[in-house]
């Protein structure tokens, strides 16, 4: 097969040819791997998407389900013997000794590491231009962003220098940049997929997901990292198996709109793609209807109290003691610990840090945190209301399309609203994804559907039928 | 508001030290993000229980069996200084 015939391969084609003989893994390893690398040593002029690339192909073995298929993976993973960084200078260099759980599940099911993608800073950004490795382009626009925090993730997967990427989602971070870059991003539902090596941010709202070309890949690599873990106490066993989507029509089904998602503060390009993407739900058979998220428009003042405090205590861990950077010379432990703590960590980090902490200090602990934990309760009793009268709900998944370098760094407010739309489904733990649905100003635009806690098999069936019915043409982001 | 003193209480609890330069950008960013947060006191929340978590987890015990931790040479090779079987840090009180 040629390079070129290789790349228009989705997972589960080249798979299937591996296991048919017509395609070797080495060759298909071989393929992406040059791509990657090349980007990597490229980093002025490339997309910056990878802060490691695999070094050789590696040795044929047994026939797996995944054929060896080589897999990109987000910095935050843990992959012993491989840096994962969490895109920090604190852990520049850290080789782990163990790889997280989700990571062996896939490799168990015959993936293959190609590369460690980057990243915001310990997941805190919707950019990646919070990455002490430079920030990533967006292959559509190399002047506008991919989106975050899964950024490089994004970014490769659309210009097609991985088949499919690893991710994760605390307030939107698959979601997000998946709609930025035109492809498919999935978060699912929590606890489905063991968080076990992955390096934290806030652990009740963390979840590993798919980030691929279509959703049938999504739906796979889905079915092979699910499942309960020992080493994880908020692991699920997982009620079904994943099943590979087929549906080509929506009758029976039917969709809600939320009122507050879907009005003020999203641009008027996306807006009218997801009417359009509404017009065609009609068409294959939804019902759709207008529902109400009393809360979701706090849901964001929420997070922002949640996730900060959160991440205030996960990051307490990195003190320069057990790995990572030390800050030199210092006088006495405790300004070993200050000092380490202010070189190691980028601003956005340290403004949540900050954020959390205060959150959580005496006096003002139940003004802040306790209010948003109430919060947290009414927005999934509005979700469970909703799911009451309609199947999966729908909204556009990012208020923009992807917006240029360096246009909201310097506001931290305007940064945070692009999770407007993802940061309910996070606080309830309900599963969503993002499929391209068009382009606005010649930028993808995602939609998002989400659905009640494990309906993950409705959720890629439905959006399998619309995908088919958009025929969104990625090709222009392949470099 | 959070004002300078406040934001050099926090960077002690946070053990974060902050340069003289980064207070005041930083107790503006906190105030900003602060005030957008205040919103919540618009809502009546007062007979809602709180959520920490989505999962409901009771009960998650394990057998307590010994089981194989990291070697110590492996826990230890990541670590900016070791002494013999240990990690090395300034002393507390130099």
């Amino acid at each position: 097969m040629s390079p070129a015939d290789i790349l228009a391969l989705s997972v589960r084609e080249a798979a299937k040819a591996i296991d048919a003989g017509s395609l070797s893994r080495g060759e298909l390893f071989e393929t992406y791997r040059a791509r990657a690398a090349a980007d990597r040593s490229s980093a002025t002029d490339g997309l910056n998407c990878f802060t490691w690339v695999a070094g050789e192909a590696p040795i044929e073995d047994a026939p797996a389900p995944l054929g060896g298929v080589p897999l990109a993976v987000k910095d935050l993973f843990c992959t012993e013997g491989v840096p994962s960084q969490s895109g920090s200078r604190i852990l520049e260099g850290y080789l782990p000794p163990y790889t997280a759980s989700a990571v062996s599940r896939l490799y168990g099911a015959g993936a293959t590491l190609l590369a460690k993608t980057n990243q915001d800073e310990f997941a805190m950004g919707s950019s990646t231009e919070n990455s002490a490795f430079g920030a990533v382009r967006n292959p559509w626009d190399r002047e506008r962003v991919p989106g975050g925090s899964s950024g490089g993730s994004a970014a490769a997967v659309a210009a097609g220098l991985a088949p499919w990427a690893l991710g994760t989602d605390t307030g939107g971070s698959i979601r997000q940049p998946a709609a930025l870059c035109g492809i498919v991003g999935l978060k699912p539902t929590y606890g489905s997929v063991s968080r076990y090596g992955m390096i934290a941010f806030a652990s009740s709202l963390d979840q590993a997901g798919p980030l691929t070309r279509d959703v049938g890949d999504a739906a796979l690599m889905l079915r092979h990292m699910l499942g309960r873990d020992d080493r994880d106490a908020t692991s699920l066993q997982f009620p079904e198996e994943i099943v590979a989507p087929a549906a080509e029509r929506l009758d029976g089904v039917t969709l809600g709109v939320p009122e507050e998602l879907t009005g003020e503060g999203i641009e008027a390009g996306v807006l009218e793609s997801f009417r359009a993407t509404i017009e065609l739900a009609k068409e294959l058979g939804a019902e759709l209807h207008t529902v109400h998220l009393p809360h979701a428009p706090h849901a964001l003042s929420a997070y922002y109290v949640l996730a900060p405090a959160e991440c205030s205590s996960n990051l307490a861990r990195f003190d320069g003691v057990r790995y990572g950077y030390r800050a030199p010379e210092a006088g006495d432990l405790l300004e070993m610990y200050t000092r380490t703590r202010h070189d190691g960590f980028g601003a956005e980090v340290k403004r949540r840090i900050m954020l959390g902490t205060f959150a959580l200090s005496s006096g003002y602990y139940d003004a802040y945190y306790g209010r948003a934990q109430r919060v947290r309760t009414k927005i999934a009793e509005d979700f469970r209301a909703a799911f009451s009268a309609v199947d999966l709900i729908v909204t556009p998944t990012a208020p923009t399309v992807a917006f240029r370098l360096g246009e909201k760094t310097g506001d931290p407010l305007a940064m945070y609203l692009n999770d407007y739309c993802t940061v309910p489904m996070s606080l309830a733990g309900i599963p969503a994804i993002s499929i391209p649905s068009g382009l606005s100003g010649g930028l993808p635009v995602g939609f998002q559907i989400a659905g009640p806690a494990f309906s993950e098999n409705r959720l890629l069936d439905a959006a399998h039928a619309l995908e088919r019915a958009i025929g969104f043409d990625a090709g222009a982001a392949r470099v | 508001m959070i004002d300078r003193d406040e934001v050099l209480h926090v960077a002690r609890l946070a053990r974060l030290a902050l340069s003289e330069d980064e207070l005041e950008p930083m107790a503006r960013e906190l105030s900003a993000v602060l005030d957008h947060i205040a919103k919540l006191n618009e809502l009546e929340l007062d007979d809602v229980a709180p959520t920490s978590h989505v999962v409901e987890v009771t009960g998650g015990l394990r057998p307590d069996e010994p089981r194989k931790s990291l070697p110590r040479e492996v826990a230890l090779a990541g670590a900016p200084a070791v002494s013999g079987d240990g990690f090395l840090v300034p002393s507390p009180q130099a």
